[in-house]
């Protein structure tokens, strides 16, 4: 583990915010295996330390965009359980009414400008909301989470570009989980992924994206730097996804093996990773952090509890939010 | 009795026979190979034709559909695979401005025959980037051919005809119809685009649907007839070119019709459709035609709201009924 930070608060929020995406994912897969749940949902599990490491090293002013893969974004700038699961369920209280469902999940006043199902689609956003930052002389800084997929998607490129020749402060995320959807990345993209934003002249870095301290270490220096004007910024986050790429990919032996998936998860997995950390720095001892995941799971109950119960949209609103006033 | 499959195991079916046909033909998308896409259409063919005629490409779509064109424009036969339907944006430039228009600005001189093979539909939980129904937007394109299978049997024919064709044609399926089964012979067949099919005969009045609004205008067709009313129900099967004789006969027969589509039902396929039948046949009817289409709403997520978006076969049906008992109805 790196060693990035020394307050014992921190520390424990980090903890708790991987916790508690850990547990958000657990009880959404759990409402779709008992078909609760309208639709597909791509889990986060897993990669928790790369959306707590970078959104713990933002205030609420600076802004991300997200994924389709965007429940731990969301979590982790954040958004609350009982109108993240109305959300997932369609229903009203959800943080956008019920309209966008998992794949475009986000608490706006939170800084989240939007989970995305296109891939790459929220590029220009994010590079967008930067430009806006340095023409209003605002110091809040735009950090665009994508996978490494989405590297091949030509409109990186170009807002690349613009970001480097106006020094825009953003930081492009790429959280490298090694598949796009069930193809081995490497073999449908060519060459190295830090080296493309290089070319740019932007300085990029590549990152254990299951240690979070290293992680939030990092975020925290990048985002000091671009807040002073010199972003962009790149960071290639090494992680994994647990589940397949979306709750419905069950049998995946075809692309990735089972000897592999276990590797991860019993070897490099965040929170426990983490969590041994920070019993052996004296931080916390095993039966606080029980009872922190065990009042997280609680919290988790009652949200799903509360979002099954709660009332769908009222058909009126269908036709509202087409155009804002 | 004939075999039933269903309508992705016709697509696939087509593609294959196409494919040990002609050298020429080759396939590429996204999850195509190994994984077969992801509603597993394409399984199987990357065994029998290997890696180098059924090519997985990363996440680049104008980039792929790019190289489609610039292959077809050289001597392939390229099949394009574009997930959903709804990242047709993404590729706009290569399809409209680059496939649509090579034969033309050449004088006749080059041609594209590529095929991209895409979905639509709603109704399936998956938001407003995962749904749509964009068929208006390439159709609006002069040089892009559209063909809308409206069931396993439409799926097997057209696709063959996409293949063979020597102009870029997009084909729209419905994914929710993956799984419906219909009866496809065992013997080749090709379904000629620009012939529409009377899926059902009738005399008071007709309704034309394209894709899954063909079962939609079906079912409304079954509740009228139990009141008495009598529809005839039309495919059109490809909406460029569009088979306009077909569709006037039957409405100068009728005298009233209702066009059916799933795209946005502003500036839409319905639109096109009832235009046509106003300015051909409006000596012959006795009720406006009206259009029917989704809601001109992103599609919402929710089921309680999604729902609300799609035509109906007890929506059409009561349109009908107005139609029928002389009753002005406003479409929008
Ligand atoms: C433009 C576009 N193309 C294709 C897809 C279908 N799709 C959804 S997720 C995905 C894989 C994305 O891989 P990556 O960017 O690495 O993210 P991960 O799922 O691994 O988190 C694909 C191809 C899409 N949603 N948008
Ligand atoms: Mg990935």
């Amino acid at each position: 583990m790196a060693k990035a930070k020394t307050n014992t608060e921190d520390y424990l929020r980090m903890y708790r915010q991987m916790v508690r995406i850990r547990t958000f994912e657990d009880n959404a897969n759990q409402l779709y295996l008992s078909a609760k749940m309208p639709g597909l949902t791509h889990m986060y599990s897993g990669e928790e330390a790369v959306a707590v490491g970078i959104c713990e090293a933002l205030t609420d002013d600076d802004r991300i965009t997200s994924t389709h893969r965007g429940h731990g974004h969301c979590v982790a700038k954040g958004a609350e359980f009982k109108a993240m699961f109305c959300e997932l369920l369609g229903k009203a209280e959800g943080y956008c009414r019920g309209k966008g469902g998992s794949m475009h999940i986000a608490d706006q006043s939170h800084g989240n400008l939007g989970a995305n199902a296109i891939v790459g689609g929220s590029m220009g956003i994010a590079t967008g909301s930067a430009l806006r930052a340095k023409l209003q002389g605002a110091d809040d800084v735009t950090v665009c989470f994508f996978g490494d997929g989405a590297t091949a998607q030509g409109l990186m490129y170009e807002v690349m570009n613009m970001a480097a020749l106006w020094s825009l402060p953003v930081i492009y995320a790429c959280e490298n989980n090694g598949y796009s959807e069930y193809t081995k990345t490497e073999e449908i993209a060519a060459g190295s992924i830090t080296a493309r934003a290089e070319a740019f002249g932007i300085e990029a870095h590549q990152i254990d994206g299951q240690d979070v301290l290293a992680v939030n270490d990092l975020t925290r220096k990048l985002v000091a730097r671009a807040r002073r004007g010199e972003g962009p910024f790149f960071m290639e986050l090494m992680t994994y996804r647990y589940h397949g790429h979306h709750v419905g990919d069950i049998n995946r032996e075809y692309y990735r093996s089972k000897a592999e998936e276990k590797e991860w998860k019993e070897n490099r997995d965040p929170i426990i990773r983490f969590r041994a950390h920070l019993v052996s720095e004296g931080i916390a001892t095993e039966d606080e952090l029980d009872a922190m995941n065990a009042e997280v799971e609680r919290d988790a109950a009652e949200a799903v509890a509360y979002a099954e119960a709660a009332p769908y949209p009222d058909a009126s609103e269908v036709d509202q939010h087409v155009f804002a006033a | 009795m004939m075999r039933e499959i269903t309508l992705s195991q016709a697509v696939n079916e087509a593609i294959a026979e196409e494919m040990r046909r002609d050298a020429s033909v080759f396939l590429m998308g996204e999850d195509v190979a190994e994984a077969g896409t992801p509603f597993k259409v394409l399984s199987g063919l990357v065994e029998e034709f290997g890696t180098d005629r059924v090519i997985d490409t990363p996440i680049s779509e104008p980039g792929f559909v790019g190289l489609a064109v610039g292959a077809a424009m050289t001597g392939a036969r390229p099949i394009v695979d574009l997930m959903f339907g709804d990242f047709i944006y993404l590729v706009m430039d290569q399809l409209c401005n680059q496939a649509a228009k090579q034969h033309y600005m050449s004088g006749g001189k080059l041609t594209v025959p590529m095929v991209l093979r895409t979905n639509m539909g709603a109704t399936r939980r998956s938001a407003a980037q995962h749904s749509q129904s964009l068929q208006a937007l390439v159709a609006h394109i002069p040089g892009l051919k559209v063909a809308m299978p409206s069931s396993a049997y439409e799926a097997k024919g057209l696709m063959k005809t996409a293949i063979r064709d020597n102009n870029p044609v997009v084909i729209f399926e419905d994914k929710l119809m993956y799984q419906d089964r219909a009866p496809v012979p065992e013997e080749e067949y090709l379904i000629p685009f620009g012939v529409a099919n009377v899926q059902r005969k009738g005399t008071d009045i007709t309704l034309i649907g394209t894709s899954s609004m063909v079962q939609v205008a079906l079912s409304a067709a079954e509740i009228l007839a139990a009141e008495g009313i009598s529809a005839e129900v039309i495919d059109p099967r490809t909406i460029v070119p569009l088979d306009e004789a077909t569709l006037l006969n039957s409405v100068k027969k009728t005298s009233r019709a209702i066009v059916i589509d799933e795209g946005h039902q502003s500036y839409g396929v319905t639109a096109e459709i009832a235009s046509r039948l106003n300015e051909k046949a409006f000596y012959h009817l006795d009720a406006p035609v009206l259009r029917m289409g989704a809601m001109d709403v992103p599609v919402p997520f929710s089921p309680a709201l999604e729902d609300l978006t799609v035509p109906t076969p007890e929506q059409v049906a009561a349109n009908a009924r107005k139609l029928c008992a002389g009753e002005m109805i406003h479409a929008a």
